[in-house]
């Protein structure tokens, strides 16, 4: 690789300040922070969401959405119920398509993706700052497109999509949603692709020709190595998922039958695009998580990451198998037997690699000197509720067992220990971990404890139960439920309250902080912390390392 | 945090989660056909492939994971304990030990190929239709089924089943399962299922059967089940399908083959008003 020079030397003017500098924004790390503001307004509504919908499975019966919809649509007393039935449903749909899209992909990638990669390779931005500006603009287009779907028509006379976050058709086609608020959601999800694909583009391009010199892709810190992947399977299956949803545009709008078996179109057809963009999308959102887990288990074990090779390569099998497991979504279609049995076995084998990535992490921290600061207690819960989801993940990945839990609460269960419990912990651990950097403030380690313990039993008080509600039969994405699964449905929604606080404390803990304005310093986290980012200021300088810095060492 | 508070107190509430889920599942008696109020297990079985989806679920998936998040627990317990920074002040610098990689890499990889074994079984159990004495066509609707019993089976009338609203329920009654027509089938007898549906897709799952399938529009699937207990099984749709999607179960009543006959000639007189179902071309095909 050439030796790289300083590009320019434009640092010795200020940093321009007000609309210029987000509106117009280069700066990764600006963009990341605006990133991080849009992920965590979109976590919040998506929390609400879900707030309401425990609220009304907390008893058997239909309580509040009635109420809710004649607040929210201005639904009259006759059709009130009609209209509470469908706004759960529309709750659903939103709280899905918030926290995958406009929470948990905006953190982890445009977030601590954008600040910190260019950082850690010792790079002084991405390689197009540009592109990075539209790719976050493109996503706050696409969140306002997806939020005015909520107030316009739907299925017939009533607001919204209410189809679920996987959308298919003919629910989402003009059969059962002829309204234009399908239009509006396809049309987000263009845009929010657009900006992913385009961000993908930027990470590979620069973790490619950026790093600084001596530092070679075996040397990369785990978190970019997990961003790099992650960046490759965006631009694999994006495009996928805008193909099927452009047909799906086309059917409702310009006459095509794609999935239309009067037309000669096939509903699978959409089930296939959908989920060979879908599961590796859940691929996308987790391995973000993992890169954070590893630097931070490194970090306050003061030890390098146990196996760094074999951490790589279980990353690059994850994203590899998990692109070639997708219709262990569709079990319950009538595939053939052959192809249920593919895709049985190849979905089990993702197990191999995942465990090896929690067996290293345990041996990273075996032998250390540990630290509990908060994202150390944030990695360690990652590793055992992520293993709890996990091992969930294998029982649904038996067809035949699945057949009793799909669209079931086992698999809320699953994916919700997995994401909100499992990628929300690795992002908070990131939070914690790299708050002091971003800001220059350090958090106050007793509300970071409160925090956490809050939301690990109220997120397992939550999600717990739902495994038994799975098991017992009882059917997701329903407003009400037969009286016998009152017990466990109470339990989970009691769960909300430690969420609520757990939220309250967070929110609380960030203005404490930035209210006390305790200086962090360069390296709040002493030894253990060998990556880049720690050589620099807290904040960093508006732009650093305009000379290549040497490669830290081990 | 100190190491010790910290080990102690997640061993506290692991263990009490345990204890208080176990004792729940062990004081409830199941009532094969409906859910078990405060279950926490799969329900009561009464089919071959039932059975078999809750052996091996509770034989060997339940304590496989079971087992596997104990065991991380116990390593993360330990080592926290152990290499906490005050009782272990100097890290190691070892990071790498590849007779141990390879081993956490083989076991599981042992792990699931003993898995797959029963897990395909089960599956080919499923999927592989056999000979069928009674074939029914399912269709799902915005918001009901409707069956179809073939002519050259005794049938050649079709009904609509809807929940029964909640005005309605009498004693005995279930909320939001019973229903005004139920399915009738015979006891001890295959019966394959013909499952479409004519707007957007639904699907149809019997807990009890350990039976589901997606309802799809322009696709006929198939499955079967083999009641082997006389009595009354409910089942929900289990795909969203729109505002009423809770509110379209599924019960099916499981006779002596006399009264199911029985029941096929008053089912005749009864819905002779809605029109013929189809007939099947080849009932076993």
């Amino acid at each position: 690789m050439a030796s790289l020079t300083a590009v320019d030397s434009h640092d010795h003017h200020a940093a321009p300040s007000g609309i210029t500098r987000f509106l117009f924004s280069t700066n990764h790390k600006d963009i990341g922070t605006l990133y991080i503001i849009l992920g965590s307004i979109g976590g919040v509504i998506g929390f609400l969401l879900s707030l309401g919908m425990r609220l009304e499975l907390a008893q058997p019966g239909i309580q509040i959405f009635p109420a809710l919809a004649q607040i929210m649509h201005g639904a009259d007393a006759d059709s009130a119920l009609d209209a509470g039935k469908n706004l759960y449903n529309m709750f659903i749909t939103v709280h899905g398509v918030l926290m995958i899209f406009f929470m948990a992909m905006p953190i982890l990638i445009g977030g601590f993706g954008n600040w910190f990669v260019p950082i850690l390779i010792g790079a002084p931005d991405m390689a197009f700052p540009r592109l990075n500006n539209i790719s976050f603009w493109l996503l706050v287009a696409s969140l306002l497109l997806a939020v005015c779907s909520m107030f316009v028509g739907g299925a017939p006379g009533l607001k919204g999509f209410a189809g679920g976050w996987t959308f298919y058709p003919p629910l989402s086609s003009n059969v059962g949603t002829p309204g234009p608020a399908m239009d509006f959601v396809i049309l987000a999800l263009h845009l929010a692709g657009a900006s992913s694909i385009l961000g993908a583009i930027n990470f590979i391009t620069t973790m490619f020709n950026m790093r600084t010199p001596g530092m070679g892709l075996m040397k990369m810190p785990l978190f970019c190595w997990s961003m790099l992947v992650t960046a490759f399977l965006l631009v694999l299956v994006l495009p996928v998922l805008a193909g099927c949803v452009t047909m799906l545009l086309t059917d409702r709008n310009f006459g095509t039958s794609f999935y239309d078996p009067a037309g000669g179109g096939d509903l699978l057809l959409f089930q296939h695009l959908l989920w060979f963009f879908g599961h590796p999308e859940v691929y996308i959102i987790i391995l973000p998580a993992f890169g954070i887990i590893s630097q931070v288990i490194s970090t306050f074990s003061r030890k390098p990451v146990f196996g760094y090779h074999g951490m790589v390569y279980a990353m690059i099998a994850i994203a590899v198998i998990g692109s070639v497991v997708w219709a262990h979504h569709m079990y319950t279609v009538n595939l053939s037997l052959n192809a249920q049995r593919y895709f049985v076995l190849a979905t089990m084998v993702v197990g191999v690699p995942t465990g090896i990535k929690i067996f290293s992490w345990i041996a990273t921290m075996w032998g250390g000197s540990i630290s509990f600061r908060a994202p150390m207690i944030w990695a360690i819960g990652f590793i055992f509720v992520f293993t709890m989801g996990g091992v969930t993940g294998i029982v649904l990945s038996n067809a035949g067992a699945d057949k009793q839990f799909h669209e079931g609460y086992y698999v809320v269960a699953h994916f919700h220990y997995t994401l909100s419990l499992g990628a929300v912990f690795g992002i908070f651990a990131g939070f914690y971990y790299w708050f002091p950097k971003m800001t220059g403030y350090m958090y106050s380690e007793r509300l970071a404890d409160i925090t956490f313990w809050l939301l690990f039993v109220g997120v397992n008080v939550v999600f717990f139960p739902q495994h038994f509600l799975g098991l017992a039969g009882q059917p997701r994405r329903y407003i009400d439920y037969p009286d016998a699964y009152a017990l466990w449905n109470a339990v989970s929604s009691f769960g909300m309250i430690f969420v609520t606080a757990a939220m309250a404390a967070w929110i609380y803990s960030i203005v404490e902080a930035v209210r006390a304005k305790r200086p962090a310093g360069d390296n709040p986290w002493g030894e253990g912390a060998n990556t880049l980012e720690w050589t620099l200021t807290s904040p960093p300088p508006f732009h650093q390392f305009l000379t290549p810095p040497a490669v830290p060492a081990e | 945090m100190q190491k010790s508070t910290f080990s102690r107190l997640v061993g506290a509430i692991g263990g009490s989660w345990i204890g208080l889920t176990l004792s729940c599942g062990a004081a409830l008696a199941q009532v094969e056909g409906r859910p078990t109020p405060g279950g926490i297990g799969l329900p009561a079985m009464v089919t071959p492939v039932g059975l078999e989806t809750q052996q091996f679920y509770n034989n060997i998936l339940l304590p496989m994971i079971t087992l596997i998040p104990i065991f991380v627990l116990g390593l993360l317990v330990y080592v926290m304990w152990r290499f906490n920074e005050k009782r272990n002040p100097v890290a190691s610098k070892n990071h790498h030990n590849v007779p141990l990689e390879i081993v956490w890499t083989s076991i599981p990889c042992l792990i699931l190929a003993g898995l797959a074994f029963p897990s395909l079984a089960l599956l080919t159990h499923q999927v592989i239709v056999p000979e069928a004495s009674v074939t029914i066509k399912v269709t799902g609707n915005q918001w009901y089924w409707k069956y179809e019993y073939p002519q050259d089976q005794g049938g050649g009338f079709a009904f609509e089943q809807r929940v029964k609203p909640d005005s309605e329920l009498q004693a005995g009654d279930l909320r939001m399962l019973s229903v005004d027509n139920e399915a009738v089938v015979p006891v001890g007898e295959v019966v394959k299922v013909q499952v479409t549906s004519s707007d957007v897709i639904h699907a149809f799952g019997i807990p009890s059967f350990a039976v589901r399938m997606d309802a799809i529009p322009g696709r006929l699937n198939e499955t079967w089940f083999k009641v082997e207990k006389a009595g009354i099984y409910y089942g929900e749709c289990f795909f969203i399908c729109g505002k009423d999607h809770a509110f379209m179960p599924i019960a099916i009543r499981a006779v002596s083959r006399p009264e199911y006959e029985k029941w096929l000639a008053e089912a005749k007189e009864k819905f002779a008003s809605n029109g013929p179902a189809r007939q099947v071309a080849a009932a076993n095909q």
